[in-house]
């Protein structure tokens, strides 16, 4: 934020520096999720003891979280156009607003990890167990962390230490949280939808 | 400035100047090279006669874990980085890599990553074992589930799942500096396809580390919940099946060995033309067959599996592919030979490594296609010719390359050159004792000796060949110890080396030995692929000017990134001893760094 | 440091887009949902979620993103490995559940 180490260079590409290494981030993060997502499915139905997924997962319940998540990443483009056109303001609304959304998936999580737990799922009970817990708390913790940026671009704002010069350090705090969202996406679908 | 270019040990602890953490990567990784050789020649003095007794079954799986670990994560991976360091930013003209902080957090990461894994030699009386060590044992591939905690009760397997763990977040870390620094702190007219071929091969195995070491993270996450939270990943009984982290760890693991082989590949690429005055033979085609590697290094992970019976038709499709990719690799080796064919041979020490690198490789690549064949491969798989393949790959590859590339790169690195009459008994040595080594385990296996095993009968009848093998291993050890003296005199003995002590092409030559801490005075602009060398339709480049013409401004040191780092072993030794609290310190440390390292003034 | 803010900025949409696309994936949200309970659907319940999961995906990753206006440099350090991903997911699914094995046809097995 107050540094742009390769960014005030002349680039090769003529991209910033940031923002390239930023995507070879998240396509390296593609590999990490297709990694979980592929013992998921591949482990799928060879529990040998329930509860199956069909009698613990709440679709309503879920659809919620889903509809905050895609919301949140409404918040965070908004975030970033108020940014660049030096709107703080506005920028500091939009910014806490997606970690708010962010804290608020994360607190169902936590409802829906603790009620899995009192029906009986834990992550030894199965292999359904074993693998679901793994995947979404893998994604919750990437919530998490882009919970914590967030709120520390928040604070930096609210400081004034955060205005359009750092549109770049919004965008690919953007790029993060909006990465985590299209993995629910897909989370949603192939988890909770396809049984 | 000042802090960059003074001496002692703070300005090494916070060093962001590429050239010093690749010097780092240097003494590091041949450090943990050397404990790995001592490891092999223990190993091979164990099996020098039959019913061998120098150490037991236990500290034997021990020895042959860590002795493959050690090579591939802690000696060869990152002599390959140093390289990355100290030569990619000065091929492309560039003052530092992308990101310095994050590529110093890299080496400390790896070196604490490194020494986590190894304290496990020593640490068998903090877990009141019995025993001093209790070092990993379950095979450098650490198959499941073998290492599950019913059948590794011991911290054993703990210690080398997160010190893996570790060295993953710090390949990771390099893997997106080198990509963005290779593709946007070019100098100005060096073209994708003006690019030197090491730094190409670099650029290559950077995205293949970014993509393949996510896999590994998974699998080996999975088995740490196996261990410490009771999951069923790899259980059997729970409708799970061992077999998934075989798929998981060769998803990584064979791009893991192009990983290691690339870069080898593209020193020798260098050293060649440099030492045959010749332009590289299908530049093109070798750049290209790097990358089509590349891609295909995914493709081809089950054939380390065909004895698990995957079928006949993912049996054939893995055999067919696994004999493709031999191609482009086979194309690699035609170009090397056709640029010495008809050039200007200067037999340096260099050259000799680089083209004793081509022909070990073509053994090691002949007894790879040999068991492509899954009928072939389960006569081969887990006896020692597997071994004999693997060695002929990396000790007669990488290690062959690696080696070109220090009597080559050195002069540039130290300011001195090495010795070359002792560089070439080093070769003659190295080569001889390699070939008397690992060449009799082709036999050895195809007679029906198992790999892994601490001793053998000697009704088997290879007991005079496991001799030879055992005799060429001492040679080897002998061959390096005149690296390490040759390594040690030329600190002060070593004639001091000009700026071009070998007439090379590429821009790392026009500049001091070694370089100042900005390494260009003038950013060059390149106009050909061999910007130092005359061509048709070029005169050699203006070298940049002793003198900076402006006063350079380069970043100071930063404490944040061996601060962050340190957080990582701290969290590892929360599983380790099974205290949680132990975790949150670990965290805590990783994140003040990070916030520290993140809101500090620090510009290039 | 000027220049990070308009490095971005030429192409990004306005925040009109922003909603429409928002609107679209509440609307994509709703019909997967609805499908999911609709019986009708049963039939092809795993390819149309499919398809609308990907178009989900799709819209966030080209307008929130900004892919779509973005170097395409970035669509490729994405999206090759996002192949890569796709390509194991298929490969290890084929390969445990038998669609490569052939057991049965080798005989024995």
């Amino acid at each position: 934020m107050t540094h742009a180490v390769a960014a005030t260079h002349h680039t090769s590409m003529g991209l910033d520096s940031r923002k390239m290494a930023f995507w070879a981030f998240i396509g390296s993060e593609c590999l990490l999720f297709g990694s979980l997502i592929s013992t998921y499915l591949v482990y799928k139905g060879r529990s040998v003891v329930g509860p199956y997924p069909h009698e613990i997962l709440n679709i309503p319940f879920t659809s919620v979280s889903t509809f905050d998540l895609l919301m949140s990443s409404l918040m965070m483009v908004l975030a970033l156009a108020a940014v660049q056109r030096g709107d703080m303001k506005w920028g500091k609304i939009w910014l806490f607003s997606t970690a708010l959304l962010g804290l608020v998936f994360l607190g169902g999580q936590v409802i829906e990890f603790t009620e899995f737990v009192h029906k009986g799922l834990t992550i030894s009970t199965n292999l359904f167990g074993c693998t679901f817990f793994v995947l979404t708390g893998t994604h919750g913790a990437h919530v998490t962390v882009g919970v914590l940026w967030l709120l520390t671009l928040w604070v930096r704002a609210l400081q004034g230490k955060l205005g359009p010069a750092n549109a770049m350090t919004v965008e690919i705090t953007g790029l993060y949280w909006h990465f985590v969202d299209v993995v629910w996406i897909v989370i949603f679908t192939v988890v909770y939808l396809i049984q | 400035m000042s802090e960059a270019t003074g001496g002692g040990l703070k300005s090494w602890l916070t060093t962001t100047d590429h050239k010093r953490i690749g010097l780092l990567y240097f003494w590091t990784a041949f450090a943990f090279f050397l404990v790995g050789g001592v490891e092999a020649l223990v190993i091979r003095l164990q099996l020098a006669h039959p019913d061998g007794h120098l150490v037991g079954a236990e500290t034997y799986n021990q020895l042959f874990t860590m002795h493959g670990t050690t090579m591939i994560f802690l000696a060869l991976m990152p002599l390959g980085s140093s390289f990355f360091n100290y030569i990619v930013p000065l091929q492309i003209g560039a003052r530092d890599v992308a990101f310095p902080r994050l590529n110093a957090f890299s080496y400390w990461v790896f070196l604490f990553g490194g020494l986590l894994l190894n304290a496990s030699w020593f640490a068998g009386p903090l877990f009141h074992a019995g025993v001093l060590n209790v070092a990993p044992d379950a095979g450098w591939f650490g198959y499941a589930n073998l290492t599950e905690r019913q059948y590794s009760p011991g911290p054993n397997i703990d210690f080398w799942l997160l010190g893996l763990q570790i060295l993953g977040i710090s390949s990771l870390a390099a893997g997106f500096n080198f990509v963005v620094t290779i593709l946007n702190l070019r100098a100005p007219g060096l073209k994708m396809m003006r690019l030197p071929t090491f730094s190409w091969m670099t650029l290559v195995t950077n995205f293949l580390i970014i993509t393949a070491f996510p896999v590994i993270t998974v699998g080996l996450l999975f088995l740490m919940f196996d261990r410490f939270f009771g999951t069923h990943f790899y259980v059997r009984e729970a409708g799970a099946t061992p077999v998934l982290w075989q798929h998981l760890f060769w998803l990584f693991g064979h791009p893991e060995v192009y990983i290691l082989i690339l870069p080898a590949m593209g020193i020798v690429s260098d050293v060649l033309p440099t030492f045959s005055r010749k332009p590289l033979f299908g530049y093109t085609v070798v750049v290209y067959s790097g990358i089509l590697i590349g891609f295909m290094g995914w493709g081809v992970w089950s054939h380390h599996m065909f004895s698990v019976g995957l079928g006949p038709i993912a049996d054939s499709v893995f055999a067919a592919t696994t004999m493709l990719i031999a191609v482009p690799t086979g194309v690699k080796i035609f170009n090397w030979i056709a640029t010495l064919w008809g050039g200007d041979i200067r037999g340096t020490t260099a050259l000799h490594f680089a083209v004793g690198f081509i022909a070990m490789f073509i053994i090691g690549g002949l007894s790879g296609v040999s068991h492509a064949s899954p009928p072939a491969d389960l006569q081969q798989t887990d006896s020692y010719y597997v071994v004999a393949h693997i060695h002929y790959v990396f000790f007669g590859g990488t290690i062959f390359g690696l080696f070109a590339g220090i009597y080559y790169w050195w002069p540039k690195m130290t300011g001195r050159l090495l010795d070359e009459t002792l560089g070439k008994v080093h070769f003659w040595l190295q080569f001889i004792g390699m070939n008397l080594a690992f060449f009799p385990m082709h036999f050895i296996g195809l007679l029906g000796m198992p790999r892994r095993v601490y001793t053998y009968s000697p009704d088997l009848g290879v007991s005079d060949l496991n001799l030879v093998s055992t005799i060429g291993a001492l040679l080897i050890g002998l061959s390096i110890l005149i690296l390490v003296a040759n390594l040690w005199r030329s600190r002060t003995h070593g004639a001091p080396a000009s700026n071009d002590p070998w007439g090379g092409a590429t821009l790392e030559w026009g500049i001091p030995s070694p370089p100042p801490p900005y390494n260009f005075s003038v950013i060059p602009t390149v106009e050909s692929r061999l910007p130092r060398w005359r061509t048709e339709r070029h005169g050699p480049m203006k070298d940049p000017p002793a003198r900076p013409p402006a006063p350079i401004h380069m970043p100071g040191g930063s404490w944040w990134p061996i601060v962050a780092a340190f957080g990582l072993p701290v969290m590892a030794l929360a599983p380790l001893t099974h205290t949680l609290w132990v975790v949150f310190v670990g965290a805590a440390i990783l994140l003040f760094g990070i916030y520290r390292w993140a809101f500090e003034p620090f510009e290039v | 440091m000027a220049e990070d803010g308009h490095a971005g900025e030429r192409a990004h949409p306005t925040a009109g887009v922003y909603l429409r696309v928002a609107a679209a994936l509440v609307v994509l949200t709703v019909l997967e949902v609805g499908v999911f309970y609709v019986p009708a659907f049963h039939a092809v319940l795993v390819p149309t979620l499919l398809v609308l999961s990907a178009a989900k995906f799709s819209l966030v990753v080209m307008f929130y993103m900004h892919l779509k206006a973005d170097s395409r440099f970035f669509t490729f350090l994405f999206g090759a490995p996002l192949l890569l991903a796709t390509g194991v997911l298929v490969a290890l699914l084929l390969l445990f559940f038998g669609a490569l094995t052939l057991r049965g046809a080798a005989g024995g097995g």
